[in-house]
């Protein structure tokens, strides 16, 4: 599958806040990433019109799904030798308490990395990392 | 309850998620035990800048909110039932410039968990695009407010 240009040069650089920028859902989302050293970890800023249940208020389901997934194919991207753009095949999420109306963070654990296939482990969390808001695992087919 | 006012207390449900606002996510039909909602194309879903493919993410959003509030056309009663997880398989991508449609159903209901089925199409239901299934948490009618639940139902509980 074939790379924007912008995406491929965010990719050459090693810039991982270049690539998330040139994805416009990850746009839609607001989401951001820090890197310290070889630590990666993605935010996703508190904001309104990401939020799901008015009540607690807490942050959609589909909207930490969708960081989550985000986060795993920037992290496998960034990963590869040569740019590929990986292509989900499924995707199972866990949620472990309410994401409550504040930053969320995840890192991604690439936890095997076939020829064609990979493996992607997500942890997101608010407060504090021993307490997980969601966990998720996915796999993704390279082209 | 008959398919008018389920789809109304659907439509107030989901019309008070900020993000599917923010989405245009917005249900089409309901009916005991079925649902269908629908994404309308958009830039901002977007995940592939080169073809214009929508993002998975999205997707997910939508089977998440589509699954989530079918549980209100399987239960007597309103009540908010929090995902405890969901599981989505991706077929294929969906055809750029097109609305995505998902159908759920909630094909288990206990006194603990509703347990629910989602798929994603397009023109052609045949041709799916991403199905899902879920499971749901009962925290029982009297965990929401009850003046969210008015709202919701539109006071015709009572």
């Amino acid at each position: 599958m074939s790379l924007s240009g912008e995406m491929r040069s965010a990719l050459q650089a090693g810039d991982y806040q270049a690539l998330i920028r040139a994805v416009p859902y990850a746009r839609t989302l607001g989401m951001e990433c820090e890197t310290f050293g070889e630590e990666v970890v993605f935010r996703l800023p508190r904001s309104d019109d990401n939020l799901g249940n008015p009540i607690l208020p807490a942050i959609h389901g589909g909207v930490i799904g969708g960081f989550l997934e985000m986060s795993a194919m920037i992290s496998l991207m960034m990963s590869q030798e040569t740019p590929r753009l990986p292509r989900i095949v499924d995707f199972s999420l866990d949620y472990l308490r309410a994401g409550l109306d504040r930053d969320t963070f995840c890192e991604c654990h690439l936890t095997r990395q076939g020829n064609r296939v990979a493996n992607v482990i997500v942890t997101a969390w608010q407060q504090s990392r021993r307490k997980p808001i969601a966990t998720a695992r996915a796999h993704f087919i390279m082209d | 309850m008959n398919d008018e006012t389920l789809l109304a207390r659907v439509s107030r449900f989901i019309g008070t998620l900020r993000h599917c606002q923010h989405l245009g996510i917005r249900a089409v039909s309901a009916t005991e035990n079925e649902l269908v909602v629908e994404l309308p194309y958009s830039d901002a879903i977007v995940g592939n800048p080169e073809t214009g493919v929508i993002h998975g993410g999205a997707i997910t959003t939508l089977m998440d909110t589509a699954s989530g509030t079918v549980v209100i056309c399987a239960l007597p009663e309103f009540e908010l039932c929090p995902t405890l997880d969901l599981r989505v398989d991706y077929m294929r991508a969906a055809e750029p410039g097109h609305p995505v449609y998902a159908r759920a159903r909630a094909y288990r209901v206990t006194s603990n968990i509703i347990f629910t089925r989602c798929e994603t199409f397009q023109e052609d239901p045949e041709q799916t695009i991403a199905h899902c299934v879920g499971t749901f948490m009962r925290i029982g009618p009297e965990a929401t407010p009850k003046a969210y639940r008015d709202l919701i139902t539109g006071g015709d509980d009572e």
